[in-house]
This record gives structure tokens, sequence and C-alpha cells, in this order.
């Protein structure tokens, strides 16, 4: 039984830490919040010459080579520091779908550019309210060229390519991909400020299909997307806890640091009950990715319903730890209370997951 | 990453493998065991045949010393012997405590000749032994309890009461925590001690519980003797001694009690909610979801306790979480489950109750479950403490001689 990170990765994962708190610090993730810019341009430039984006794309395509684990430990520093830039657009949806579902002279075209941060990407995918399911996709596809309204798309207007989730001419729903040079875009205003946002108008652009799975190449993507994004939850609510207990241990009220009551005591309890819970299962997931174990589907989502609840109420309970200051735009609890929403509404909320989890655990107690 | 066992642990999981299949019956296709009742004169019967084979195939004890009959093994071979036994049906709830805790206090405290006398019988399951900690007035808070210990010639004489002794009316031997100065403050004026379970002043009476269950016992002391050879520490470092056992109360794995999600899912395919069976609505498919990710996340928990103790390290505190999960998880499950069933759900009759009446069963242990061993209030305390530092809590009874220590009515 070996169920942890090797050495190495373990290293990578300091390194990545190290490295975030001090170019990431919260003054970074302000000037977003503040809309001085869509994203961390700096940042994104030195994230991607140290191979991250890249981390999981294979070296033929220009990628580190260092396999799905290595993504997931960089997706967890990358969700402790609430980093503003495109990295989940770019290396969980965008990479992700060009090398699953794409030809190899698609790979080949896009996933260096990608890797090397040359190509930021992204996941066009809801078209307003609701989950990902065949029903909500309206955009459409004849002839090679796209038309339809995609919104809200995370890094929607810094990404230079999209991958699009469109019906065919059959109105069959699959994967498309499209440069977005010259495709309307319009800056949403959102929950999270410190991730860009856009709507995308389609008019007659032209895409090329990517693959030929359907729905199915859909799910996929998302389904290992999910285990992705349960690392940066997992990295976020792990920062709450330890802002909480930092706080906790500082704060006095009635004479005594506010950590030594049981009802500050038990809420971080909980806290880190949660965030255990979830750990775990995105270690699963993350075997899962690595192994592209048949099981995947089913340790996606259950990774995802678990960091999805942790962050929440990590992100909740660090700012009712923190009282009154909790509130205020000045302290960074809220900086992890949008995020935690941002990442917990992208590709797919909580009970969406929660219904296919279920339909996964009866298909696999049917077989 | 990977889940396989490394070639060490491979062959000792085929090893007891090999022997859980010549000497049990499989789980697989069993009825739950439930526990509803306490063991009977044929329940120890049976556990003490099974302990005796277990004993001499080399698979109890797994972690002492070779001279008492263990295999100095690391403690990552008694989780996979413990993982391996859970698919078998075999004779539980004698030996737990006895050899969980009792015994490696003893190993710790007690003399060489003691040793020599008491490790084996209990190894092989010939002696039980009970731990006598819990009082009326010290559960959560242990170092209150009262029972007196007087020194009086070559022997302590004991009087008062201990409370939640599971085992003690199946016990030849027991451990035991006392005051022995009230003037100390409560956790300077204790003593630790072992003593025979049938010296004459023992009175154990059976507590019966809302389940049903008679497990656990009321033990009265009048005037019992103990020798002083028979104290384990120094006099005054009885909470120190008392550390040790509880020490090894993590070690214990627990049994993963049913109804488990499978359970649940399968009940929700049977009853029906507007006509459809209840799998269908969007309600319990969501409860079904967060039940499993939390099960899955412990079992994978329980994984990453694995790889540490397959690394060398100890169990800590950290361990409080399965607790303190499972026993809520399985209050929660159980009451969902009867919602499900509507009325139907109050029948225990196990002729019309669904699924052998687990779900009524556990709605009635699984109070117990959440108190015993370390409440869940008392288990966030540790993990908030223990694990993520948080300061104690300020104590009204700090440094004050005990018998100064104000106490309520109850």
């Amino acid at each position: 039984m070996n169920f942890d990170f090797s050495d190495d990765l373990k290293q990578l994962r300091d390194q990545a830490r190290r490295f975030l708190s001090e170019r990431c610090a919260p003054a970074v993730v302000r000037r977003s919040l503040d809309g001085q810019e869509r994203y961390a341009a700096d940042l994104w430039r030195e994230i991607a010459e140290m191979g991250w984006i890249g981390a999981a794309i294979p070296e033929e395509f220009g990628g580190a080579g260092l396999g799905y684990e290595g993504l997931c430990v960089l997706a967890e520093e990358m969700g402790r520091a609430v980093a503003p830039v495109p990295f989940a657009s770019t290396a969980y949806l965008a990479a992700e779908a060009i090398l699953t579902a794409g030809s190899d002279a698609q790979r080949s075209a896009y996933l260096p550019k990608l890797a090397d941060g040359s190509l930021i990407g992204c996941l066009a995918l809801s078209e307003g309210n609701g989950n990902p399911e065949p029903g909500t996709i309206h955009a459409r596809v004849v002839g090679g060229l796209l038309t339809g309204a995609k919104w809200p798309v995370a890094d929607g207007s810094v990404a230079d390519i999209a991958v699009v989730v469109a019906s065919d001419e059959h109105r069959q729903p699959g994967l498309f991909i499209t440069d977005l040079a010259g495709v309307r875009r319009r800056d949403l205003n959102t929950l999270d400020p410190t991730r860009n946002h856009a709507r995308l108008d389609f008019d007659g652009t032209p895409v090329e299909k990517l693959g030929s799975g359907g729905w199915g190449a859909v799910q996929r993507v998302l389904d290992r997307a999910a285990i992705l994004f349960a690392f940066e939850q997992v990295g976020g609510a792990d920062a709450c806890l330890q802002m909480a207990k930092d706080y906790a241990q500082e704060r006095y009220a009635f004479g005594r640091p506010i950590g030594s009551f049981q009802a500050i005591k038990h809420k971080l309890a909980d806290m880190y009950v949660a965030l255990e819970l979830a750990r775990s299962n995105a270690y699963y997931g993350a075997w899962a990715l690595g192994t592209d174990a048949t099981d995947l589907p089913l340790a996606a989502a259950t990774a995802r319903v678990s960091a999805t609840e942790a962050f929440h109420l990590a992100s909740k309970e660090n700012i009712q730890t923190h009282g009154g200051i909790g509130f205020t735009w000045a302290v960074d609890c809220h900086l992890f209370y949008r995020r935690s929403k941002q990442l917990g509404l992208a590709i797919g909320s909580a009970p969406f997951w929660k219904d296919r989890l279920v339909d996964l655990l009866e298909t696999r107690n049917a077989a | 990453m990977d889940f396989s066992d490394t070639p060490e642990e491979a062959a000792f999981r085929a090893e007891a493998r090999a022997f859980l299949t010549a000497n049990a019956e499989p789980r697989a296709g069993s009825r739950p065991v439930l526990r509803q009742s306490g063991i009977d004169a044929e329940g120890v019967r049976r556990c003490k045949a099974w302990q005796a084979k277990k004993a001499d195939a080399g698979f109890a004890g797994l972690t002492w010393p070779k001279r008492f009959g263990g295999r100095e093994a690391s403690p990552i071979l008694q989780v996979i012997y413990n993982q391996e036994e859970s698919d078998f049906v075999v004779p539980r709830g004698l030996y737990e405590i006895g050899l969980g805790m009792c015994i490696p206090t003893m190993m710790a405290y007690a003399a060489p000749e003691q040793l020599d006398r008491y490790v084996r019988p209990a190894l092989r399951g010939e002696e039980v032994w009970c731990q006598l900690f819990s009082e009326p007035a010290g559960g959560s808070d242990l170092a209150a309890l009262r029972t007196r210990a007087e020194r009086d010639g070559d022997d302590w004489v004991i009087n008062g009461q201990k409370i939640w002794t599971s085992g003690a009316h199946l016990s030849d031997f027991g451990i035991i925590v006392v005051r022995t100065d009230p003037n100390l403050p409560k956790h300077e004026g204790l003593t630790f001690f072992f003593l025979d379970m049938k010296s004459p002043g023992i009175e154990i009476r059976p507590i019966h519980q809302m389940s049903g269950a008679r497990h656990f016992n009321e033990v009265f002391f009048t005037d019992v003797r103990v020798p002083d050879s028979q104290r384990l520490g120094a006099v005054g470092q009885g909470w120190k001694v008392s550390l040790t056992t509880l020490m090894n109360e993590r070690l214990a794995v627990g049994d993963v009690q049913r109804p488990e999600v499978d359970d649940l899912l399968e009940l929700s395919r049977k009853v029906r909610i507007d006509g459809k069976p209840a799998i269908q609505n969007g309600a319990v498919r969501e409860k079904i979801a967060e039940w499993h990710a939390r099960s899955q996340g412990l079992k994978f928990t329980r994984f990453r306790t694995m790889t540490a103790l397959s690394k060398g390290e100890t169990p800590g505190p950290e361990n409080s979480i399965h607790k303190l999960v499972n026993a809520s998880k399985l209050q929660d499950i159980a009451s969902y489950g009867l919602d499900l069933m509507g009325a139907g759900g109050l029948v225990v009759d196990e002729d019309l109750a669904e699924a052998y009446a687990m779900f009524q069963s556990a709605l009635l242990s699984s109070p117990s479950s959440r108190i015993a061993g370390g409440s869940d209030e008392i288990l966030k305390n540790i993990i908030a403490e223990r694990v993520l530092g948080l300061p104690p809590d300020i104590r009204a009874d700090k440094g004050k001689p005990f018998n100064q220590v104000p106490t309520g009515r109850r």
C-alpha cells in the first residue's frame, strides 16, 4: 500500500507552495479582484516557464510529462493560493479535451502552445443557467460554422482558443475547437472577479470537430477535470482551515484565545474532518487519473462531491471564525468564499455530481 | 501511488487468508451480525475456541514480542489481518479490550514474572480482561474519578464504583485506575492496578441498554483488597499509565457497522415514493451520494493511515476521525432508511422488517456508538487540540485539590 504522493512530487508541491506564497501573494490576487487586470499575466508566464501548465501533457506534445499526479499536486497549490490565472481552463479543460478527444494533428497543433503558455485555452460549455446536460446545449455547428451564445465562460476574454460544446447537423452534441480571434466577447461581472468570465457570441465562427465521441466525450472531459478541480478545492479548503486556526490562536475574547472555546474548536474540527475526507477522495481520484482506471467516473464524482462540500464549509466557517473582520473587503476570507463558489459551480454543481454519482453506483451494482 | 502490498505484506495477507478460509465461514451472503444482545455462555465458548485457534496459528498479538507468542510485526500487518478477518464471520467481542488495551498496558508496567504469568493465557483467550476506567462522576472527564484506594500494609483497599465496563461479567482480570490521594489536584492523586475480578467485595451488575443489549456493567467495590505488587507504575502516576492504555485504543480498528450505504441503496430500490422506486427520487439520491462520499473518504483515509504505518509511522490522534464520522453516519443512515420505509419502519419483527431489521437495530444502538470510547464532543476536542494545536480549555478544577473541586448533583 502506497497511497501517497512520491517524494519527488512532494518536493514539487513544496516548491510550488513556496513559489506561489511569494509570487501569488494576496496583493496579486487583489489586482484581479479590483479589476486592474483580467489575470496575473506575469505570474502566468512564470508558471508556463516552470512547465506547470503542461505537467500532464506528454513530452511528445511539448509537455513536462510529469503525469497526472504531478498536475494534481500543482492544482492543490493553485487552490491554496487562489491563483488568478487561467490554469484550470487551459490545463484541466482545454488541454485535456484536446488530449483525450483530438486527432494527432490537433494535439500537435495546440498542445505544445498550451504547454508553453503561448496559447490560453478555455471550455465554452454553459449557456446560462443549468448543469451540463445535452438538453442545455443550443449552440449549433452547421457546415463547420458555429452559432450560439456561451456564458459564463471562465477565462473567455483572455483565452486564444476555445473548446466548445455544441450540437452538430444531426443535433448530436459534441466537442469542437476554435480560434477566438474575431469572436465577439464581453466580460461578465461575477461572484469571483479574481477569475475572468465572459460571454462569447458565436455567429458563423469556423470550428473544427474535436473527435467524434458525442456527449460521452464531453462527460469524459468533465470527469477528468472534476478530479483536478477537487484538488484545487482541497487546497482552498486547507488554506481556510489554516487561516481560521491561526486567527483562533491569536484572537482573544473574554481574556482567552477564542480557539480555547469549544464552539470554535468543534467548528474547526468539522472543517478538518470534511477536508480530510475530501483529500482522501481526491487522492483516489489522482490514482484513477494516473492509471486511467475503469472506476474513474465514480472516483471523480465522489471526489467532486466531497471537495465541493469541504471548500464550501471551510470558506464560510473561516469567515465565521473571524467574526466581523471576516466579512470586510480588506481581509482575505472572501477571496476563498468567492473562489469556493466559482469552483463549485464550474463544470456542474454539487446536485449534478451527486445525481451522477448515484447513476454510477447503480451501474456498478448492476454489473 | 499504488494499492499493492509489499512482497512481505502480500505473503502475510495470503497466509492470513489461507488460515481464515480453512477455519471460518466467509461473510459474503451471510446475514449481518447485529450484536443485538450481549455474549451468552455459548458465545463465550465460541470466542474462546476461536481465540485459541488464532493464537496457535500465530495470528493473535501480531505486534507483540515473540517471547509472549507474538510476531513483533509492524502495525500494518495487524491492519491487513483485520481487513482479511472482516471478510469472515468469526466470534468477536470478548478480547478486543483485553488484548488491545489491558495487556499492552501490562507490558509497559508489570514485572517480568507477572508478564510470564498473564500474557500467554490472555493471548490464547483462556483468561478474559476488562478495563475499569469510567465512573458515574468520570466519563469524558475521566480523571474526575472518585473510587478510592487506601494503603493497608502490603495491600490496597478499594471502595467505590466503576461503570460502562465492557464484559466485566465475563472477565477474569481487570485493570483499574483509582484515587489514592484526594488532597492532590485530580490528575496527580491517581494510581493504577490490575486485579482479580473474582476478588471478594466485587459486585457486577449488567446495564440494560436502550438497544436491548447488556454488554456494559456497573462494578461495585466494597473493601476489595489488592496487593501492592499489582500496582502498575508509581503511586500518583495513575494518569500517565492510563494514557498508555488510551493510546492503544487508537490502534484498535473499529468494525464497519451496518447498514452501510449499499444497504440503503438496496432498500431504496425496494421501497417506493410516488409510485416509483425511491432510488429515482432526487432527495434520496442526494443523501446516498453524500453518505457514499463520506464512506469512501473514510476508506481512503484509512489507506493513507496504512501507508503511514507501512513507512513505520505510529498512528496518532488524527485517527479520531473514524469513529467520529462513522457513528453519526450510522445513526443518520438508520434514521433515513426508516423514513423511506414509512410506518413499516416501526416494525422490528424480523419476519416482517426489511433487511433483518438492521435499520431499526442501528437506530437504537447508534446513540451508544456516538458516546462510548470517546464521545463526539471529546473526539472533536482531540482533533482541535492535538491535531490542529488549539489551546486547551480553561479548567475550573486546575491546580485545585480534588476534594475541593465543585461537583454537581448528577
